[in-house]
C-alpha cells in the first residue's frame, strides 16, 4: 500500500523534474543523428561521417552555441547505430523524432541510407541537408521530398569528370587510348562505369580490359592480372574501400603501372596514405577538395586534434559543411521551428558560406560546385577537376608505384 | 601458372579460414556463428601488436594463438556448455548452439567497435612482390599459405596418429560411443573448440596482412567458412584442405578466363554440384 502510494509520488517527482529539465533545456538545440557504427559501411562512416558531426557539435558549443534570436543556445547530439540497415535508419529517425523529440537530425551516412530515411525525413518535416549522398536522382528526388538538399555532387557528373580528365591528357598527347575499366558489381559500380564508359568511347577511347567483381571481393589479383595483360595507358576502377585497398596493393606487387591509376571510394581516406605511405604518388581518385584553402586546413587541423584522425579528402568537409548550413540557416531565422528553418533553406536565393567555400541550392536543392576528381601530390590528396569551385591543379602523369 | 599459383594462395586462405571452424563444428558440434569475429579479432590483435610494437605478425602469433586457445576454452566452458548439458538430441544442440553464437557474434562486433572503432584496418607487412615463374605474388600470401600448410597438416597428423587426437575423432565420429569406450567427451569437445578458435584467430591474424578489415566485416568469412567445411565434409581436416584449394582454383580461374563477377556463382556451383552428388562432402561419411 505505502510503497505504491511511494512508486506514485515518486513518478510524480520524476516527470516534474523531467518537465522542469525541459524547460530549461530550451537553452539547447537537440541534434539527432543516425548513422552507421556498425554493419558493412561502419569503416566508411568511421572515417568521414562521425568525427566530422561530433566536430561540428563541439567547435559549435566551444564558441558559446548558436546565436538564435537574443539567446545563445548550446547543441546537444543524441546518436544511433543504424547498422548500415535502411529499416534501422528509418525506426531511428522515428525513434529521434518521437522519442528523443530532437530538434533538427544530422542526415545519415552514404548514398543507400539517405535515400531509406528520405521518406521518413520527410514525414516528420525534418530537413534534411546530405553529405554523402551522390546520386543522379536530385531532380525527382527533390521534387518528391523538398526537405531534402545535397551537397556533395551527382555521380554522372563525377563519372564525366574522370573520364574527362583522360581526354585531356590524351589530347595534350600523355597517353594514349587504351583504358581498362572496372567496377564493383553494385548499383554504383554499375552505373559509374556506364557512363565513364560512354563518354571514353565518344571521345574515341578503346576500352581494352572491362570486368566487374562481387561486392565485398578482396582477392583481385586475377582482376589486376586481366587488367595488365591488356597493357591499358589509363587503368580505371569503380570501387569501394576493402576494394580499392587491394587493388593497388596487388597492382603495386604485379608491377602494374599504367599512366593513369584510378580508384574509387577510399581513395581520399588519410589511411590510404597511411597505408601506401608514397608509392601513391600520382593515383587518382573520387572527389577531392581544394587542399590549399585555409578554410580546409583550419577544418583537417581541429579533426586531428578534435577525433585523432585527419578528415578524408572529399565528404568529410562536405558532411561538416551540411552542419554549417543548417547552423546558419537557424542563425538566420533566429529559431528553432523546423518548419521556419526549412522555408529559409528552400528559398533558393540564400548563401552559405562554408568550409567547401560557399554554397548555394539550385531548384533541385541541388549544391552545383563540388570536386569530382582528385589525385595524390606530394603526399596530398588534391582537387584536379570540379564544377564551381577554384583551386584545381593539373593533372600529373602517374609514373610507377615507387 | 598463375591462374594455379593464385588459385593455391587463396585457396591457403580459405583454408585458414575454415579450419578452426571444422574443428568446432565436427567435434565439439558447436556450429559457431561466431567464428568469423574470432577471426576479425586475430586481425584487430596482429594489426594492434605490429602497429603499436612493431611485432612481426608471424612471431605474434606465438601470443594471439595461446589466448585465443583460453578465450575460446572460457567461451565453450561458460556459454556453451549448460547447452551442451540440456540438449537432448545432436539437433537440439545445433539450433541451440546457432542461436547462442549468432547473438555472441553481434556481441563480439560490439566489443571491437567499443575498443577499436568502426574503422578501417589493414596494415603493410611483406606486401612485396615475389617473382615466381614469370609472375609477382605477395609476399604475404605466400607466408600465410606456408602457415596454412604448416597448420593443417600438423593438424591432420596430430589428429591422426595421436591419442588425443584418436579421441577427438572419436567423438566426431559418435559421441555416445565415445564416452562409451572410455573418451571424456566433455573434455574433448572443449579442446577441440579452443583449438579451432586458437586456429582462427591465427588465421585472421594471417589474412589481416593482406585483408582491410573492420569490426563488421565477419559474417563474410563466416559464411566462406561455411561453404568450405560443407563441401569437405564435416569434421575431416583434409576434406577443408582439399575443399578450400578446389574453391580457390575454381574462383581464380573463372575470375581470369571467363569474369570476375562470376566467382560467387562459381562457388556456389561446386557447392551444389558437391552437395548434389556427395552430400555429406567431398571427404564425409554418410551417417547412419
Amino acid at each position: 500500500m505505502y510503497r505504491r502510494t511511494f512508486t506514485q509520488l515518486a513518478a510524480a517527482a520524476v516527470a516534474l523534474a523531467a518537465g522542469a529539465g525541459m524547460s530549461l533545456a530550451q537553452d539547447t538545440i537537440r541534434m539527432g543523428a543516425a548513422a552507421p557504427q556498425t554493419g558493412p559501411l561502419a569503416g566508411g562512416a568511421t572515417v568521414t561521417h562521425w568525427p566530422a558531426v561530433r566536430l561540428w557539435v563541439h567547435q559549435t558549443n566551444e564558441a558559446g552555441g548558436l546565436q538564435v534570436g537574443d539567446r545563445r543556445m548550446t547543441i546537444e547530439l543524441v546518436e544511433y547505430d543504424d547498422q548500415t540497415n535502411p529499416q534501422q535508419a528509418i525506426q531511428a529517425a522515428q525513434r529521434l523524432a518521437t522519442q528523443d523529440q530532437v530538434d533538427f537530425m544530422v542526415a545519415p551516412y552514404s548514398t543507400g541510407m539517405n535515400l531509406a530515411a528520405a521518406p521518413i525525413f520527410a514525414q516528420l518535416g525534418y530537413p534534411m541537408i546530405t553529405g554523402t549522398a551522390v546520386t543522379d536522382q536530385q531532380p525527382a528526388l527533390a521534387q518528391q521530398f523538398p526537405n531534402m538538399f545535397f551537397v556533395l555532387g551527382r555521380t554522372s557528373v563525377m563519372a564525366e569528370d574522370t573520364a574527362h580528365v583522360l581526354v585531356g591528357m590524351r589530347d595534350r598527347g600523355e597517353i594514349g587510348n587504351r583504358v581498362a575499366l572496372v567496377n564493383v558489381a553494385d548499383a554504383f559500380g554499375i552505373e559509374m562505369a556506364g557512363i565513364s564508359r560512354g563518354v571514353l568511347e565518344e571521345n574515341g577511347f578503346e576500352i581494352v580490359y572491362e570486368s566487374s567483381y562481387p561486392l565485398g571481393t578482396q582477392d583481385l589479383a586475377p582482376v589486376i592480372d586481366g587488367a595488365k595483360a591488356a597493357t591499358p595507358d589509363a587503368f580505371i576502377a569503380w570501387s569501394y574501400p576493402g576494394d580499392t585497398f587491394a587493388l593497388t596493393d596487388q597492382a603495386i606487387v604485379q608491377n602494374f603501372a599504367p599512366h593513369v591509376f584510378f580508384t574509387a571510394v577510399a581513395t581520399a581516406f588519410p589511411g590510404y596514405a597511411a597505408r601506401f605511405g608514397d608509392q601513391i604518388e600520382g593515383v587518382m581518385g573520387m572527389g577531392g577538395v581544394n587542399a590549399d584553402d585555409a578554410a580546409f586546413q583550419a577544418f583537417a587541423e581541429a579533426h586531428m586534434e578534435f577525433a585523432g584522425q585527419a578528415p578524408d579528402y572529399w565528404a568529410s568537409a562536405a558532411t561538416y559543411a551540411t552542419l554549417e548550413i543548417l547552423g546558419q540557416a537557424i542563425e538566420a531565422t533566429g529559431s528553432i521551428d523546423r518548419a521556419t528553418v526549412l522555408a529559409y533553406l528552400q528559398d533558393r536565393s540564400h548563401e552559405y558560406e562554408t568550409i567547401l567555400g560557399p554554397v548555394n541550392f539550385n531548384e533541385n536543392n541541388d549544391n552545383e560546385r563540388y570536386w569530382t576528381v582528385g589525385q595524390w601530390q606530394d603526399g596530398v590528396f588534391r582537387g584536379i577537376a570540379a564544377r564551381g569551385r577554384d583551386g584545381a591543379v593539373a593533372a600529373e602523369l602517374f609514373d610507377g608505384w615507387n | 601458372m598463375f591462374i594455379l599459383i593464385t588459385g593455391l594462395l587463396l585457396g591457403g586462405t580459405y583454408a585458414l579460414i575454415a579450419l578452426g571452424l571444422n574443428l568446432q563444428y565436427g567435434v565439439a558440434r558447436i556450429m559457431n556463428l561466431a567464428n568469423g569475429e574470432m577471426l576479425v579479432a586475430g586481425g584487430f590483435a596482429a594489426f594492434w601488436l605490429y602497429t603499436a610494437g612493431q611485432v612481426n605478425p608471424v612471431a605474434a602469433l606465438i601470443v594471439i594463438a595461446p589466448v585465443a586457445f583460453v578465450a575460446n576454452w572460457l567461451i565453450y566452458r561458460f556459454m556453451l556448455q549448460p547447452l551442451v548439458k540440456r540438449a537432448k538430441s545432436r539437433g537440439a544442440l545445433e539450433v541451440d548452439s546457432i542461436l547462442a553464437t549468432f547473438g555472441m557474434s553481434f556481441a563480439f562486433v560490439g566489443i571491437m567497435t567499443w575498443a577499436f572503432g568502426g574503422g578501417y584496418f589493414n596494415y603493410a607487412f611483406l606486401a612485396q612482390p615475389l617473382e615466381m615463374f614469370g609472375s609477382s605474388y605477395a609476399q604475404n600470401r605466400v607466408v600465410a599459405f606456408v602457415l596454412a600448410v604448416v597448420i593443417g597438416g600438423a593438424l591432420w597428423l596430430w589428429l591422426t596418429y595421436s591419442r588425443v587426437g584418436l579421441n577427438l575423432r572419436a567423438v566426431a565420429v559418435n559421441p555416445a560411443s565415445a564416452s562409451l569406450v572410455g573418451v571424456d567427451v566433455r573434455r574433448a569437445s572443449a579442446l577441440a573448440f579452443a583449438l579451432g578458435g586458437a586456429v582462427t584467430a591465427t588465421g585472421g591474424a594471417l589474412v589481416s596482412m593482406f585483408f582491410t578489415l573492420d569490426a563488421s566485416v565477419g559474417v563474410l568469412f563466416t559464411m566462406k567458412a561455411l561453404i568450405i567445411i560443407i563441401m569437405g565434409g564435416v569434421g575431416d581436416v583434409r576434406g577443408t584442405i582439399v575443399a578450400a584449394v578446389i574453391l580457390g582454383i575454381a574462383e581464380t580461374a573463372v575470375a581470369r578466363l571467363v569474369d570476375p563477377g562470376l566467382t560467387l556463382a562459381a562457388a556456389y556451383l561446386l557447392f551444389l554440384l558437391v552437395l548434389l552428388f556427395k552430400p555429406a562432402g567431398l571427404f564425409g561419411k554418410a551417417r547412419g
